[in-house]
């Protein structure tokens, strides 16, 4: 008996001092796309502000639009615009709306792993689609091999990879793709997540990564940084004005130019396969959703000063990940945006 | 020795030592396991696992000290949860029900013992999760709670029952009331039993990973308190394994070390603590 | 409290013949009334956990009703929930797993409970049972970064190149899928299938061994013709209980199963499981439609591993009453 009661006045202790703890935690979830960038951020975010934790899990952008709506999560983040209904159905659960707070620019690159090649590789609008849509199998077909003249490719199978779980990554890809391939919408459409017509599932931007890391002859799509940080071939894109482009800050900023100015007053907007000479196709911004009313005053207040300092000063942090900062017009607007958040 | 015979001998001489490479194939898979996480996790498991935290994607360095400590609060909870619905609905079954009762809450234990520990994530997160809106170290508490109850309650039972009945019929002949016998006799006499079956149920939830994914979710930073996500061990083994960088690699190779270590030695402390008392009961 | 007991003695020791009333003075009727609340609590619990499933999933029950079951297309975008692949692909890969398993376990059950000296026999089942305390989700980190590896790089093209004739070993060499799902789930229930299997053998009576023996058969003959027919049912059970574990196994089939949703004769082809789509897509299921979907899955999970729980423990109950039956 005095054990038992010895053991659980240890117990209460240890739960009171971590009961003690003062930190103001805040949860928010959603797109692993800017993950990178949002876990470079809330780390240097907490080291100024030491009595604050913004705790992100990447689960992927379906995963935030459904925990923010669900409530259980402070804020969400995703890199395909919550559509019209699900901004309705948020608004019928909770009575106020969801704002969305575009953070940087990123871009889907196409990444591949094939032993022996390290050319970067050229791809067409109709070879990206063929390959998803299951058409194009072997990695020496004409549709590929074609603008790829003196690369020795392989008469190997492809290996397709995408995304398992709802995700902003497949939202920007299958928008491009459904921009680009007729057959792509009617067949698929575009969306979180979607039936693929072919290929491995693996969950994250990560994990999609890591399975093209480790298996010869894929092929598959990941946000920029994570093709950076792992060394990993990506190839260049042909945009619509038929210039092979690759992914990097210029293509990227070139591609939001156009949406910068008319950019709407809900931030959501679409700058797949955009025009410009120099414009990357696959790119896109990427939001946080924030709900327009706190019922706790600290943590709304927590989260418009995060949101300040990342137009601010985190700005400062994305390019050496990779993202492009947000064009001067946006950040402008975010910060008049910021006073709808009650 | 007649032909037929002599083949007769050899089928069986042949087909025992298959039956002996199967037992040394089954065996020498658990001593793969264990030298594979040696080789790849050993050289991580170092200071710095135990006492950093995590750093931002794709740099190098940090631990999982937050994790481990989630880890630890969860399997607090859960046994502070499981732990005494399992052992006083072992006593009632054991000392007090009829056996209408009994076969109910039996049969209802079988049944929770045999849920799929995804399952249990679903009715967690739709139990604790959805109506508090708030993922939480108390969330996956409740879970892991919720899967020691049946493996703590049916062995408990056993145990009790495996108590002889002299003891409990001289402790009555002597006045003791019947709760009485059974905090001053019977439990005690039962006392290692009880024990090991709580330490095997506790080794058997701090692996768990599943019911963990839509409870406790998972946090880059400490979790204070309980009503807040918080990183646990083996969620972080699952994120950091399917992750693209040899880092995180390395490091789910040493959390896997350190978790499987924890596991076996409960598992071994339980075993030796029985060694000497009562053949273990099995389910 | 001594004074109750100088009282009591009169009525005997029997508790059942005290009075409600001294019962209740002596702490009995709280202390039953206690551990009843405990005990109850864990019926409770069942009860509304199946509620939960059954109450979580009303409207895509409704609305799919048994096309659920044979249809397959999974598509969140148009909201159609057939759950055909991820059921095929749990079928198979327990199918597959068993197919490993089972001549495996059972022979290492036979060498623990027939031929190995007592001393052996008790330290290998510690080993195993401590193999059977190992998480699922390390079981996932070896597949991914040991088992995958060696499947795509030897074991696939092996098989494509003596077998591919077979529809079974076609397609691509992935690493991940149904096969090697199935390898790394044999390796997690094969603890279960010996522990148990051993413990059915050795309730089998000493003199049906010493009857065959004596008749003359060989000591294999002795094993396989009469200890193992008589053991049948609880091996069996032992396997139904192997069964169940695999079909619910989460962790490790959701890292090397590769996480598509194809029904493909081939076991090479990457495949998806009832588990493994519930972890993936529970936390982001943005419709209540998909929601609900993964909720049925669940409960789909729930009812297979239900009946193969209760059907193995018949067979082993069974079996050991036999055993202690012809004993007596």
């Amino acid at each position: 008996m005095k054990r038992i009661a010895g053991m659980l006045l240890v117990v209460l202790t240890v739960a009171g001092v971590l009961w003690a703890d003062s930190a103001l935690s805040i949860t928010g979830a959603g797109a692993t796309f800017p993950y990178p960038m949002y876990s470079k951020w809330f780390d240097e975010y907490h080291k100024k502000n030491s009595n604050l934790e913004i705790n992100y899990q990447s689960i992927g952008s379906g995963g935030g639009i459904k925990q923010v709506t669900e409530g259980t999560v402070d804020f969400g983040a995703t890199d395909g615009p919550m559509n019209d209904d699900q901004l309705k159905a948020y608004q019928d659960k909770h009575g106020f709306g969801i704002l969305h707070f575009p953070t940087v620019l990123g871009a889907d690159v196409p990444a591949y792993n094939i032993p022996g090649v390290t050319a970067e590789l050229n791809f067409t609008q109709d070879a990206i689609a063929g390959i998803f849509l299951g058409k194009i199998t072997k990695w020496n077909d004409p549709a590929i091999a074609g603008p790829n003249k003196g690369v020795n490719l392989p008469a190997n199978d492809i290996v397709v990879v995408h995304r398992s779980e709802g995700s902003g990554t497949t939202y920007i890809w299958t928008d491009y793709l459904s921009k680009v391939s007729e057959e792509w919408k009617t067949k698929v459409g575009k969306g979180a997540s979607v039936n693929w017509p072919v290929g491995l599932g693996a969950k994250g931007n990560e994990s999609v990564a890591g399975t093209i890391k480790n298996t010869p002859d894929s092929f598959g799509y990941v946000e920029l940084i994570y093709a950076i940080q792992n060394n990993m071939p990506y190839g260049r894109v042909r945009n619509s004005s038929g210039v092979f482009v690759k992914a990097d800050l210029a293509s990227v900023t070139a591609a939001a130019a156009g949406a910068a100015k008319s950019m709407p007053d809900d931030f959501r907007v679409s700058i797949t396969d955009a025009p410009g000479k120099t414009a990357y196709p696959i790119s896109s911004f990427t939001w946080l959703l924030v709900p327009a009313k706190f019922s706790d005053a600290t943590k709304r207040d927590a989260i418009k000063g995060f949101v300040k300092w990342m137009l601010a000063d985190g700005q400062n942090y994305t390019e050496a990940l990779s993202y492009a900062k947000l064009p001067k017009e946006v950040v402008a607007k975010e910060l008049k945006a910021l006073n709808n958040v009650q | 020795m007649s032909l037929r015979l002599r083949w007769r001998k050899f089928v069986s001489g042949f087909m025992l030592t298959m039956t002996g490479v199967c037992a040394l194939v089954a065996v020498s898979v658990l001593f793969l396991i264990l030298g594979y996480l040696a080789i790849h996790g050993g050289a991580s498991v170092n200071w710095n696992f135990f006492t950093k935290l995590p750093v931002p994607v794709g740099e190098t360095g940090g631990g999982m000290a937050n994790a481990i400590l989630g880890s630890a609060k969860m399997l607090l909870l859960a046994t502070l949860f499981g732990v005494p619905i399992g052992f006083f609905g072992a006593i009632y079954l054991a000392e007090f029900s009829g056996s209408t009762t009994a076969f109910f809450v039996r049969y209802a234990a079988d049944l929770l013992n045999g849920v799929p520990s995804i399952v249990i994530g679903i009715f967690a997160y739709s139990l604790v999760v959805h109506p508090f809106r708030q993922y939480s170290t108390l969330a996956g508490g409740f879970a892991l709670g919720l899967m020691m109850i049946p493996i703590t309650l049916r062995s408990t039972e056993e145990f009790l029952r495996g108590v002889p009945n002299p003891l409990r019929e001289a402790a009555m002949a002597l006045g003791a009331s019947k709760w009485k016998t059974i905090a001053t006799v019977i439990v005690p006499a039962a006392y290692r039993g009880i024990l090991t079956a709580i330490l095997l149920a506790f080794a058997r939830v701090a692996g768990e990973t599943a019911p963990l994914l839509f409870t406790a979710l998972g946090n880059q930073f400490w979790s204070p308190g309980w009503t807040h996500p918080t990183a646990s061990l083996p969620v972080m083994i699952y994120t950091y394994a399917l992750a693209p960088y040899d880092d995180w690699h390395r490091q789910a190779w040493a959390a896997g070390l350190v978790l499987l270590v924890l596991i076996l030695v409960i598992n071994i402390v339980a075993r030796a603590i029985l060694s000497r008392g009562i053949a273990v009961p099995r389910s | 409290m001594a004074i109750t007991t100088t009282i009591v003695p009169t009525a005997g020791p029997v508790a059942g013949s005290r009075s409600f009333l001294s019962r209740l003075r002596e702490g009995d009727e709280i202390a039953r009334m206690i551990t009843f609340l405990f005990a109850a609590s864990v019926v409770l619990v069942t009860v509304l956990l199946v509620f939960e499933l059954w109450q979580g999933s009303v409207l895509a029950r409704h609305k799919f009703g048994f096309n659920f079951f044979h249809t397959s297309v999974w598509d969140p975008i148009f909201e159609q929930f057939g759950a055909l692949p991820f059921i095929y692909g749990t079928l198979v890969t327990a199918a597959v797993a068993l197919l490993i398993a089972v001549p495996l376990g059972i022979g290492a059950a036979i060498f623990l409970a027939e031929l190995a000296p007592a001393r052996v026999s008790d330290t290998l089942e510690f080993f195993i049972d401590l193999l059977a305390a190992v998480p699922s989700v390390i079981y996932g980190v070896l597949g991914v970064f040991i088992i995958v590896p060696l499947m795509r790089q030897y074991v696939h093209p092996a098989l494509k190149h003596s077998l591919g004739f077979l529809p079974l070993f076609q397609g691509p060499a992935y690493g991940v899928g149904f096969l090697t799902a199935g390898i790394v789930l044999a390796i997690m229930v094969i603890p279960y299938i010996i522990s148990v299997s051993r413990e059915v053998l050795l309730s089998v009576p000493r003199d049906q061994r010493e009857a065959a023996l004596s008749l003359g058969a060989t000591r294999w003959e002795s094993t396989w013709k009469v200890v193992v027919p008589f053991a049948r049912a609880g091996i069996f059970g032992s396997i139904f209980l192997a069964l169940a574990r695999a079909l619910g196994e989460t962790m490790a089939v959701t890292m090397v199963i590769g996480n598509t949703p194809t029904i493909s004769a081939s076991l090479l082809s990457p495949g998806y499981s009832i588990a493994a789509v519930i972890a993936n897509e529970f936390t982001e299921a943005t419709g209540e439609l998909h929601t609900q979907s993964l909720i049925e899955l669940g409960l789909v999970l729930f009812i297979l591993t239900f009946l193969l729980n209760g059907f193995a423990r018949l067979l082993i109950v069974a079996t050991s009453k036999r055993g202690s039956g012809a004993r007596a």
